[in-house]
């Protein structure tokens, strides 16, 4: 054990990387803008300088710990280099924060009010540069950059995309695609990871909000909400909910108080995406055409793969997504009640997903010529509409959600993180409800925060091999395996971000390793705490595969 | 679209120099003395001959004040502005450059293709301040008329 001054106080540490995480553990929240535990290490920003017992002073995220150190946070001489950083950053920013879609959540505003900047004088002379708002997911303000390169990092080491980096040099520096184009002229997914981590508004969401009130508002429109997995464990942060807790009864009674008229569950989307998907495997299994097979949730990642491996493209499920599958089912059930129900029915996706904005506008995604979903709003979308609106989600009375697609199994809750589509296709699978049975397959390695798990399975007489992959640069690392001929799979499992939709490009920000985490285990209670284990077990999905869905399970659940 | 050529005589550059990331900048310092300047679309090439990023490939060549996607003209004239050319007035030379030209430090190429007008740092040869050079030939102690003199020069030439 070795241990550091720091401020006087003597701090121990073991194997931390660099200073400035043992100065965070500690207990300072040492402020940066360029540091992510999981990108990196940059030291472009210097906001987390420090100065020894010599006087030198130097950024703490680049200082590897030394036994013995001595090191202060916060002298007149830190504060000075501080103020003087952000000034020179507000100097070239765009200042009109109260029109900004980062407002209150911005780490430049932050620590500008923290460290007190109340005046810059510095003059703007920066040439403005146009917004890119030719994505469906996010939209680009360089004007609002501070050049952290943040995005950068992220889209290159974890996505493996590289579609934004720097260019140019010195004061005409920016971060921009390649020939200054436009996302949606790149191979840009959506994922929304560059958004997640951007500390400015130079990257956000494209918003859906002003649409839906405007359906909201309309009398002859019947507008039907459905709540994906991993928003109810995320939609309580800005309402000082308990991270990672499942507020999905508030998030239902909110819903309805700002005028959606029915509110129901993607988890029961993906109880049937289940039911399709193992049914898809074990046809595969027995042909042995197309294997592996790859899961279609995740439309970041079918993007990705389109683009990038266009040579695995049969070897995706052919099941449309939980939220797809959901559309096409509540639309059919609207034609099918058209007597009864005259006002034209309306379907808005609750998200944590920038992509599912741009996934119901692929022409795959409408059925008999209508859209399946109309609207995707993002965690932070609809956080925005409930205060919108003067509601506080923490004081709200929960309510139960709408029968009867408001009733999903265990199994479709954990679509929400990684790992849990291949444990709901095993379940199903494996057929069993008894505990032992499903405690075997939750250990049998698809739990878990790694890039890239493996397992095999036993199903009958035949081995399964699966992988579960999150990170698309951990997916190009599991295609290049496969199409070399060094791995085999028959089922792989890939979500585009870390840790999976809980960790999605629209959940609220900022997303650090403890919130990741508490939203992780809040996935799993959820599951833990359902009475219906599997999808196959849940008494809706019998009766619409009687009922709405009979003879047409092809046409509303599947993309071909 | 380039002609097939182009992307030959890259296949052939690359070749020298070996497919490798690190061979990037004297891949497309290459591409740019055979064209005078470096076609985007090879750019995009190489980039995905070398396993890099488009953007990471974008953000090197811009870096450099040296590449340029546009095409240049036939003589390239750089102008001195380091200290010792600045002191001894490189700036009316330049500006004398820009008139006779019909240039701006927007617009760097004759519409001819003939002339293309940058400025650089300082080419070390400070002694012979204020300087020039037309494709790296020197020209040293230069003035405005000297410098309108050699665009007549080399325009009849």
């Amino acid at each position: 054990m070795s241990y550091m001054t720091i401020n006087n106080r003597r701090v121990e540490f073991t194997n931390e990387k660099n200073v400035l995480s043992i100065i965070r553990k500690s207990g300072i929240d040492l402020p940066t803008f360029c540091y992510h535990s999981e990108l990196s290490t940059y030291g472009a920003c210097r906001m987390c300088v420090v100065e020894d017992d010599r006087g030198k002073i130097f950024a703490s995220c680049s200082e590897i710990p030394r036994d013995g150190m001595v090191i202060y946070t916060n002298t007149p001489r830190l504060q000075h280099h501080r103020k003087m950083i952000i000034e020179l950053l507000l100097a070239s920013h765009c200042r009109d924060c109260t029109t900004c879609a980062k407002n209150g959540i911005c780490t430049l505003q932050k620590l500008s009010r923290q460290l007190g900047i109340m005046d810059v004088r510095f003059e703007n002379n920066k040439k403005q540069l146009p917004k890119d708002t030719s994505s469906e997911c996010v939209i680009r303000d360089p004007n609002k950059c501070i050049l952290c390169g943040d995005c950068v990092r992220t889209c290159d080491e974890i996505q493996g995309l590289g579609i934004l980096d720097f260019a140019f040099r010195g004061s005409k520096m920016q971060v921009t695609p390649a020939f200054n184009k436009n996302l949606s002229e790149t191979d840009c997914v959506g994922c929304g990871q560059c958004r997640a981590v951007c500390p400015t508004g130079a990257i956000s969401i494209k918003q859906d909000v002003e649409p839906v009130w405007k359906i909201l508002a309309d009398k002859n429109i019947r507008v039907v909400a459905q709540i994906a997995p991993a928003v109810r464990v995320a939609v309580g942060d800005k309402f000082g909910i308990k991270k990672g807790e499942n507020a999905l009864g508030r998030l239902v009674a909110a819903l309805r108080r700002i005028g959606f008229d029915e509110v129901y569950d993607t988890n029961f989307g993906a109880d049937l995406t289940v039911m399709e998907e193992s049914k898809e495997l074990v046809e595969r299994l027995e042909s042995g055409e197309n294997l592996p097979l790859f899961t279609s949730c995740c439309p970041a990642w079918v993007k990705f793969c389109e683009r990038k491996y266009p040579e695995f493209k049969e070897h995706i499920s052919t099941c449309r997504s939980p939220q797809e599958m959901f559309g096409a089912l509540i639309k059919e059930d609207a034609k099918m009640k058209a007597d009864k129900e005259p006002r034209k029915t309306m379907v808005v996706s609750i998200m944590p997903c920038t992509a599912k904005k741009a996934e119901i506008t692929r022409p795959e995604h409408f059925t008999d010529g209508v859209q399946n979903v109309d609207y995707v709003l993002t965690t932070t979308e609809i956080t925005r509409m409930i205060q919108a609106a003067g509601i506080d989600l923490a004081q709200v009375k929960p309510e139960a959600m709408d029968m009867p697609f408001g009733l999903a199994s265990g199994a479709g809750a954990i679509f929400g993180v990684t790992g849990g589509v291949t444990e709901a296709v095993l379940r199903r699978l494996v057929n069993s409800n008894r505990a032992e049975d499903l405690e075997a397959i939750s250990f049998t390695g698809v739990r878990g925060a790694e890039g890239i798990k493996e397992a095999t399975v036993q199903l009958g007489d035949r081995e399964v091999h699966i992988a579960v992959v999150n990170g698309l640069h951990c997916a190009s690392e599991v295609l290049d395996k496969i199409k070399a001929g060094e791995v085999h799979y028959d089922f792989v499992e890939v979500m585009a971000c870390k840790r999976g939709c809980i960790a999605g490009g629209g959940q609220p920000v900022p997303i650090g390793p403890r919130t990741k985490k508490a939203r992780m285990e809040g996935m799993y209670k959820i599951d833990s705490t359902a009475q219906i284990k599997l999808s196959n077990e849940n008494p809706i999905v019998t009766t619409v595969y009687e009922g709405i869905l009979k003879g047409k399970e092809h046409k509303l659940l599947h993309n071909k | 679209m380039l002609d097939q050529t182009y992307y030959e005589k890259t296949d052939e550059i690359i070749a020298e120099h070996g497919a490798e990331q690190a061979s990037l900048i004297p891949i497309i310092q290459d591409i740019q003395a055979e064209y005078r300047y470096l076609p985007p679309e090879l750019l995009d090439y190489v980039a995905g001959k070398l396993g890099i990023n488009e953007a990471k490939a974008y953000s090197v060549a811009t870096f450099y004040e040296n590449f340029s996607f546009e095409p240049k003209g036939k003589y390239i004239i750089k102008v001195c502005d380091g200290t010792a050319c600045h002191v001894r007035k490189s700036i009316p030379i330049l500006e004398r450059l820009y008139s006779e030209l019909g240039l701006s430090s927007e617009k760097v190429t004759t519409d001819d293709m003939m002339f293309t007008l940058e400025t650089v740092s300082c080419l070390g040869a400070c002694g012979l301040a204020p300087v020039l050079t037309v494709n790296d030939k020197v020209y040293p102690a230069m003035t405005p008329d000297a410098a309108a003199e050699l665009i007549h020069e080399l325009r009849g030439a």
